[in-house]
């Protein structure tokens, strides 16, 4: 029986998308939670997943779609009405009233039935308030519960930021809630303090025996205390697994890079359970297409350091940084970066040999290969796409053709056309972009807003503000996060064919 | 050549004269004339003063005049101001800061020309002469609303809306979540503003002779007709030093001596 409850679905959220002010904060989630599940909403900043909490407990209200509480719509239902209660951020504990009047909060507005037999022996039920004396021992026993024996009296502001998180957790728990919300609940908390009160929160889960959904954008803490991790970026889910099933098979690049630390590789698939990457063949045991372009994720502690002579590949030791538990050492294989986590040390210039197990290749479907916009030629031939405009060779629309003086474009058969507002669709390879500090120099201007190091290059995307256009290209030169920068295409690499439609 | 130097104690001295010279002085002053009597030209030490003030059914009466006015002119600027305050603090209005520039600007224009002005709306309705101490009441909530309206207003703006929230999470209704959580929280605010109201209101004579038809007397008239009509310093003085201690003990039963924590701070800082 206990088996079979575990597996209903206690909250279900179909199709769900949040705007503020025209932007997306959640975009089309599907996510089911199981009764009795700690499940941890993951992700950076802004990914949406506070707003996705906000959501199950009420105080947002989604744009579309649907949150339904044991099968039932409480989409529209005020956060009073709901059988959830949420620890917050910053505890927002009440600074007027004591610890005790903090904790009692929810039982004196709450209501019991209570069943009466009268004269004539008919049973009815009202609704009564609880006493006093079920109040004050409730609020004893919530208190117990987090360790606060005797605090009732003492006001909010004479307790440490570990003590108020724990009012907070018996002000929430005390109401007996079917699920229990925490939105990033340690993240005052200094670093010790934080992994008690972990292992305290995993304990408490384990007690109660109720629902925890768990918001944080610390990695460690979702693989620690999960039974379900969602892994979310700009407003959707990126995957949902178990702490293994995500640490161990990641959905794609963010997430391996999200969580753990991570080599991430540019491969390519060379055959059945085969990829080459770092000019290396390896097996795998991954399926992709023959030649398709593959992100291949190596965990540092997955890769096992040999002779030399020994190793699949090799390479020269450029750093080495003790840990505590272990080394990190970078090695340079080539002109890409392995990180290793070994109990070994190794000297700088030491060169080694690298073995990695066929199990620890992780192989995803690479998510960029090019960058494909809607655009327009102009009259000055040049092509508007992606918030800019750019300098391109038109004649690579109709193969043998030249242009005229008066920008005219000729064709291989002598046909004169004006190719101004034309419709194309232009193609650019990753490798072909340039960004440049200079604002004036490139076709279009905006800001970095991801990269990702993956060996021997990152990636980054870089998004215009007008229309946010993305520009996803690879490069060796490190940028920051938020730097505002032009993008520069040669002319040469701007790929353009015409839209069926004009043709 | 003397060389000058300026510590931070130094600093302190224009402002020290300035206290001295305009608040020291002065109030031990009052206090001199207020415990003293002229008789045949000699000053000589009594407490007749504060024995005739309580003793004087006329005295009493604008003391009572004067209470009744500031207590219903308090209560109707916080009934008006504290749900335009909610409102202006709590909606998300895109022109909240133009409305409320709009109820702040009153304070900007001239205060004779406004009771004036309102002395005329008044006597066109017909209100003027007729109703003396409605007229009053009238003045006063229109004069001093801004005062109630702007610690309000900070107050309720930087509350944190988690606290409100979380009220509403752990089962908290509407009503429930503003009687427990927002007015508690607010009351900084609250006393605030009945002490920017309660205690101008009790004194400002012009706007209960200019609208009541110098038929209402409160005590700052009082006063001012001992210092200038009755030529009378000695009760003029007593009286002032009555006003002080009522003022001082209202402040002390809303609480507004304390030493202000946090939430405070903010209502104060207007």
């Amino acid at each position: 029986m206990a088996e079979l409850r575990k597996d209903e679905k206690i909250i279900e959220i179909v199709n769900v998308s949040k705007i503020f002010d025209e932007t997306a904060a959640v975009e089309d989630v599907n996510l089911y939670v199981r009764k009795g599940e700690f499940i941890t909403l993951l992700g950076p900043s802004g990914c949406g997943k506070t707003t996705t909490l906000r959501m199950i407990a009420g105080f947002d209200i989604p744009t579309s779609g649907k949150i339904l509480l044991n099968g039932k719509d409480i989409t529209d239902l005020p956060p009073n009405k709901r059988p959830v209660n949420t620890v917050f951020q910053r505890y927002a504990l009440f600074p007027h009233y004591n610890i005790y009047d903090n904790v009692a909060f929810g039982l004196k507005l709450k209501k019991i039935p209570v069943t009466y037999i009268n004269d004539k022996g008919e049973t009815y039920t009202k609704l009564r308030k609880l006493t006093r004396k079920e109040i004050d021992e409730k609020v004893k026993n919530a208190l117990a519960v987090v360790d606060l024996e005797g605090f009732e009296k003492r006001s909010v502001s004479t307790l440490s930021g570990g003590q108020q998180q724990r009012v907070a957790i018996a002000r929430a728990i005390i109401n007996e809630p079917e699920i229990l919300l925490l939105d990033e609940p340690l993240g005052a908390l200094d670093l010790k303090m934080r992994k008690e009160m972990q292992i305290e929160l995993k304990e408490m889960h384990r007690k109660l025996g109720i629902t925890f959904i768990y918001v944080t954008h610390d990695q460690e803490e979702a693989l620690t205390m999960s039974d379900t991790i969602v892994v979310m970026k700009d407003g959707r889910i990126q995957q949902i697994g178990t702490p293994t099933a995500i640490y161990n098979e990641p959905a794609n690049a963010f997430v391996a890079d999200f969580i753990g630390d991570s080599n991430i590789l540019s491969g390519t698939m060379v055959g059945r359970y085969s990829v080459r990457f770092c000019n290396k063949n390896f097996k795998c045991v991954d399926d992709f297409e023959k030649n398709e372009k593959v992100d291949v994720v190596v965990r540092p502690e997955d890769v096992k350091m040999t002779a030399p002579e020994d190793g699949m590949l090799t390479g020269k030791v450029v750093s080495v940084v003790f840990k505590g538990v272990h080394y990190e050492i970078t090695a340079m294989v080539g002109r890409s970066e392995m990180v290793i986590q070994s109990t070994q040390s190794r000297n700088i210039g030491d060169v080694i040999g690298m073995v990695i197990e066929p199990d620890d290749i992780h192989i995803m479907k690479k998510e960029f290969t090019v960058n494909k916009y809607d655009g327009y030629i102009t009259k000055k031939n040049t092509v508007v796409f992606g918030d800019g405009e750019f300098e391109c060779d038109v004649t690579q629309l109709y193969p043998g053709s030249h242009l005229d003086e008066e920008g005219y474009l000729i064709t291989a058969d002598g046909e004169r056309i004006d190719l101004t507002d034309i419709d194309v669709t232009v193609e650019v390879d990753l490798k072909n972009i340039e960004i440049s500090d200079n604002a004036d120099e490139g076709g279009a201007c905006g800001h970095i807003v991801s990269l990702i190091y993956k060996g021997d290059h990152y990636q980054y995307i870089v998004r215009t503000e007008e229309n946010e256009e993305d520009f996803v290209f690879d490069s060796e030169d490190l940028w920051n996060e938020n730097d505002y920068v032009s993008v520069k295409i040669k002319p040469e690499n701007i790929r353009l064919t015409l839209k069926q439609e004009n043709k | 050549m003397i060389k000058v130097h300026f510590s931070r104690k130094q600093l302190c001295i224009p402002y020290a004269l300035f206290l001295a010279l305009f608040v020291v002085f002065p109030m031990l002053m009052i206090l001199f004339y207020a415990f003293t009597d002229t008789v045949d030209g000699s000053i000589t030490f009594t407490f007749a003063n504060f024995i005739n003030f309580f003793t004087s059914t006329a005295k009493l009466s604008t003391l009572l005049m004067s209470f009744t006015v500031a207590i219903i002119s308090t209560a109707i600027c916080l009934l008006i101001g504290y749900p335009i305050a909610y409102i202006l603090a709590r909606s998300k209005l895109r022109r909240r800061n133009v409305l409320l520039m709009l109820f702040i600007m009153p304070m900007w224009i001239n205060f004779v020309l406004r009771i004036n002005a309102l002395r005329d709306l008044l006597d066109v309705i017909n209100l003027l002469g007729t109703q003396n101490y409605l007229n009053t009441i009238i003045g006063m909530v229109y004069d001093f609303l801004p005062f109630m309206i702007l610690p309000l207003y900070t107050t309720l703006e930087k509350l944190d809306n988690s606290y409100l929230e979380a009220a509403s999470d752990l089962g908290g209704n509407k009503f429930t979540v503003f009687s427990k959580v927002t007015l508690p929280l607010s009351m900084p605010g609250v006393i605030s503003g009945i002490t920017m109201v309660f205690m101008p209101s009790m004194t400002n004579y012009v706007v209960s002779d200019t609208l009541g038809n110098f038929n209402i007397t409160i005590l700052g008239k009082l006063i001012n007709e001992y210092f200038t009509t009755y030529d009378n310093w000695h009760m003029g003085s007593m009286i002032s030093i009555i006003l002080l201690v009522i003022i001082f003990l209202t402040l002390l039963a809303t609480g507004g001596l304390k030493d202000s924590k946090t939430e405070a701070r903010g209502a104060n800082l207007w």
